[in-house]
Parts: structure tokens; C-alpha cells; sequence
């Protein structure tokens, strides 16, 4: 099944096109990577499918239900109540964590359910606690998040998104404002969930990373994807731009 | 006068300045948030009359303000001002006052929140009020702490602004006796009382500001 769906997708910021026309459709289960120079629209993409940004153009749709689509040359919103329900499907880690400061590590992972999915606190607890274990955070439940190393913060901010059991997990670069020595970390926790099948759109410059994970990796440039295929088609024989970014990398 | 006499006749005066200082309060923090509200609001309409109202507020002496609000029922309306509106006036001139620089207050607050917090609310899920009033808010408040202080400890001096209206306060008292008995004996009584007053709303509010930093 087609989890996300998104065709024709163009994003113009003040005259400046950001996304040229990006379709891309990820299917249950599937692990892709976005990957591109900075200002190729790779966050763009992000913020555009997980609705924090309009799309002017194109359509968005979750499990065949549609989000956005075109109408007479404009784009349109499903309402407010269907968005609420669609947004459902999806969560966001993001580059800088945005855990919120004056909740504790259990509050942080405990409040969208409770708050937001009226899940009964009993069982809310029950998972948060489930998923402070399996990220390796269980005697860090009652701190606060300026008490953490920027690793355990990203694992937070994943356990907080995993507690509203989305189908999709978005990560906008989830490792780019940690120390190599803490990106190790996190990483291992995307690949445990890849593992465990979970569906996932990860912006990443981790090459190596990249390559040994996902299904299907993307490349970015000029707003357009320039390049996808399985991780052999793209490290094996790409077009000479993707030959070159990505040889930066590997140096 | 006796010192007993002379302090049980300041404490009827301090009386009406607590009064006046905790009734101003409890109307103006509210009613500048929601000013805040105006101030910030896509609404331009709303956002020029607003911003007009905090000027105006700001821009004029507190003392032309209870004059104005005491007289307008009579002058706006043809209504007759009875004495005991005297009191009332005051509140209302002060809460009206102390909401614009609240609301200027709970704005710089507002506005100093990272974009990132309501993003992260918005993809978890939380409605407009939820993220305002959980996420928002709390930490608005702490940010917002030591301005507030400022202005409350302000306030307790502006008190005695009330005499415009004759409303009889503490300093007002203080003057009186100091007039009647020529000493300025009451008003040195009057001016420690201000200054224990504001020692105990300083100590208040740093335990508040203690409270919240439990997080950064």
C-alpha cells in the first residue's frame, strides 16, 4: 500500500521555486534517504509532506486519502478535521530535537498521547516506558531535556514522535547537529527501527548510512530529484553530479 | 499623636494600597494577555486599534488616566458619578494602565519562543489553544518573570497615585497626619512600608523564578 503519495509537488518561496514538480511515492514498509546538496529542497520536500509548509502545487496524499490537491490551477486543503486525522499517520524528527524544555524525558513522550489521543495515562506510561527502554533511556525518564547530551535528546524526540504509533516517520538530517561521536547513537536507533519495518523518509548526509539502510535513495537538486533508484543503482553507476556529491563525502 | 495612633491610622490607608495593588493586578495580567493577543493578531484592524491603546496608555500620565476614567461615566454618558465609584475608577484606570505594559511584556515574551516549538506541536497533534496553553504559555512565563516583577514593584509605589480620585491610601493618610501634626514622621512610616511591601513582592517573585528553574 502507498503510504505517502506525493504528485506534481511545487513550492515557491518570494519567486524563488524551491520544489520544481517532485513526485515521489513511498509504499509500506519501504526505508527511503533523501540526499542532495544544501539548498537542493531536501528539507523542503520534509517540511512540505508533513504539512509545516504549503505546497503551491501538486497533490499530497496518506493511505490514498488526499491532503491537497490541485483545483483550477490552486492549490486546496482538505479540512481542518481531516488534516487533524491524516496527520495521524506521520511523525517528524527534527534536525534540532524541539523537545519541549519544562517537560521531563516521560512527560515529553507521554503528553501528545495523553493530550492530544486521549490515550488513558495507564497506558500512555505503559509505552512511554516500552519506548524509553528500547532506546536505551530508562534511567533518564524523569530528567529534563537540557540535562541530556544531544544524542539522548535525539532519542528522546524519537521516542516522542514513536508514542503516537505513526505508520511514516519522517527525520529531517537527525544527526547533523550532534558530534560524530554521539550520531553513532542514533543512527543505531533508525537502524533498529528499519529493522523492525518500520516506514521511513530520512534527509541525511550520511552516505555510509544511507547506503546500508534504506530501500531506495534520492537525489536532490535544484528542487528537482535528479537521481533515485536502490542504493547499488545509485552508488554503483550514477550520472556524473551524483558521482561527484557524493565522492565529497566519501573522502 | 501617639506612634500607635499615627500607625492604626496609616494601616487603614495601607489597607487600600494592598487592595488597590492586588485588585490591579488580578484584572491587569489577564486583560493584557488578551491585549497581547490584539497586538499580535493577523487582524490589521485590530492590531492598529491595539497598538493605538498601548500608546495612548503608555504615552500618558497614569494620574490624567483615573481622572479621565473617574469623570467619562458623567462627561461621555450624562451619568451621575456617586462617591463610591470613586474606588472602582481607580481599579479601572490602573487595570486598563498596567494591561498595556503587560501585554508589551507577555509579547516580547511570546515572540522570543523558538518556531520550533509550535512545529513540533503542530506534528504531534495539538490544537492551536492546546500548544498555547501547554506548551507555549508555561514557558513564556518564566521567560517573561523578572519584567513582571519590574512592573509590579512599580505598582506599589503608583498606588499612591489613587489621591487624584481622594480615594484615601496610605500615603495620602501619610500626608495628612504630616500636615495636621507637622512631622514627616508618617511619611518615613509610609516610605517603609513601600519598601517592606516591595521587599516581600521582590522575595515572592524570585521564589516564583526559583520554582521555574527546575529546566532551561
Amino acid at each position: 500500500m502507498k503510504y505517502l503519495e506525493m504528485e506534481h509537488v511545487k513550492k515557491t518561496f518570494d519567486h524563488l521555486e524551491v520544489l520544481k514538480d517532485i513526485s515521489l511515492s513511498v509504499e509500506e514498509g519501504e526505508v527511503v534517504s533523501i540526499i542532495g546538496p544544501s539548498g537542493s529542497g531536501k528539507s523542503t520536500l520534509l517540511r512540505c509532506a508533513t504539512m509545516l509548509e504549503r505546497i503551491d502545487g501538486g497533490s499530497l496524499s496518506y493511505l490514498g486519502e488526499r491532503a491537497a490537491w490541485e483545483e483550477n490551477g490552486t492549490c486546496i486543503y482538505a479540512p481542518k478535521s481531516e488534516l487533524k486525522r491524516i496527520r495521524k499517520n506521520y511523525g517528524l524528527v527534527f534536525q534540532s530535537f524541539h523537545l519541549f524544555p519544562h517537560f521531563s524525558v516521560l512527560k515529553n513522550i507521554m503528553d501528545a498521547p495523553v493530550s492530544v489521543d486521549h490515550v488513558p495515562k495507564a497506558e500512555a506510561l505503559e509505552r512511554a516506558e516500552k519506548l524509553l527502554v528500547q532506546l536505551g533511556l530508562e534511567d533518564k525518564k524523569d530528567a529534563y531535556p537540557y540535562q541530556l547530551s544531544g544524542g539522548q535528546q535525539q532519542r528522546v524526540s524519537i521516542a516522542r514522535a514513536l508514542a503516537l504509533q505513526p505508520r511514516i516517520l519522517f527525520f529531517d538530517e537527525p544527526t547533523s547537529a550532534l558530534d560524530p561521536e554521539l550520531t553513532g547513537e542514533v543512527l543505531k536507533v533508525i537502524r533498529e527501527l528499519a529493522d523492525a519495518h518500520m516506514t521511513m523518509i530520512i534527509v541525511t548526509h550520511e552516505m555510509q548510512f544511507a547506503r546500508e539502510l534504506s530501500d531506495r535513495i534520492i537525489f536532490m537538486e535544484g528542487g528537482v530529484i535528479r537521481q533515485q533508484g536502490t542504493p547499488e543503482q545509485l552508488f554503483g553507476n550514477p550520472d556524473e553530479r551524483v558521482r561527484e556529491f557524493i565522492g565529497k563525502f566519501q573522502m | 499623636m501617639e506612634f500607635g495612633q499615627m500607625v492604626a491610622q496609616l494601616g487603614e490607608g495601607m489597607i487600600v494600597t494592598v487592595e488597590i495593588f492586588f485588585l490591579t493586578l488580578l484584572f491587569s495580567l489577564p486583560l493584557g494577555l488578551v491585549i497581547s493577543f490584539g497586538r499580535m493578531s493577523r487582524h490589521v484592524p485590530l492590531r492598529m486599534l491595539t497598538k493605538i491603546y498601548i500608546s495612548v496608555m503608555r504615552g500618558t500620565p497614569l494620574m490624567l488616566q483615573l481622572i479621565v476614567v473617574y469623570f467619562s461615566p458623567y462627561y461621555v454618558f450624562g451619568m451621575k458619578i456617586s462617591a463610591s465609584y470613586r474606588f472602582t475608577a481607580v481599579i479601572l484606570a490602573f487595570a486598563l494602565n498596567y494591561a498595556a505594559y503587560f501585554a508589551e511584556i507577555y509579547r516580547g515574551g511570546i515572540e522570543s519562543m523558538p518556531v520550533g516549538q509550535y512545529e513540533a506541536a503542530q506534528v504531534l497533534g495539538y490544537g492551536r489553544i492546546q500548544t498555547f496553553c501547554r506548551i507555549i504559555l508555561p514557558q513564556v512565563v518564566k521567560r517573561i518573570l523578572p519584567s513582571i516583577t519590574n512592573e509590579t514593584i512599580t505598582l506599589v509605589k503608583d498606588t499612591s497615585l489613587a489621591f487624584v480620585l481622594a480615594v484615601v491610601e496610605m500615603f495620602t493618610a501619610a500626608k495628612q497626619i504630616a500636615a495636621k501634626d507637622t512631622t514627616i514622621m508618617p511619611l518615613m512610616a509610609a516610605g517603609v512600608f513601600y519598601y517592606i511591601f516591595n521587599l516581600a513582592v521582590a522575595a515572592f517573585m524570585e521564589y516564583l523564578e526559583k520554582k521555574m528553574s527546575y529546566y532551561r
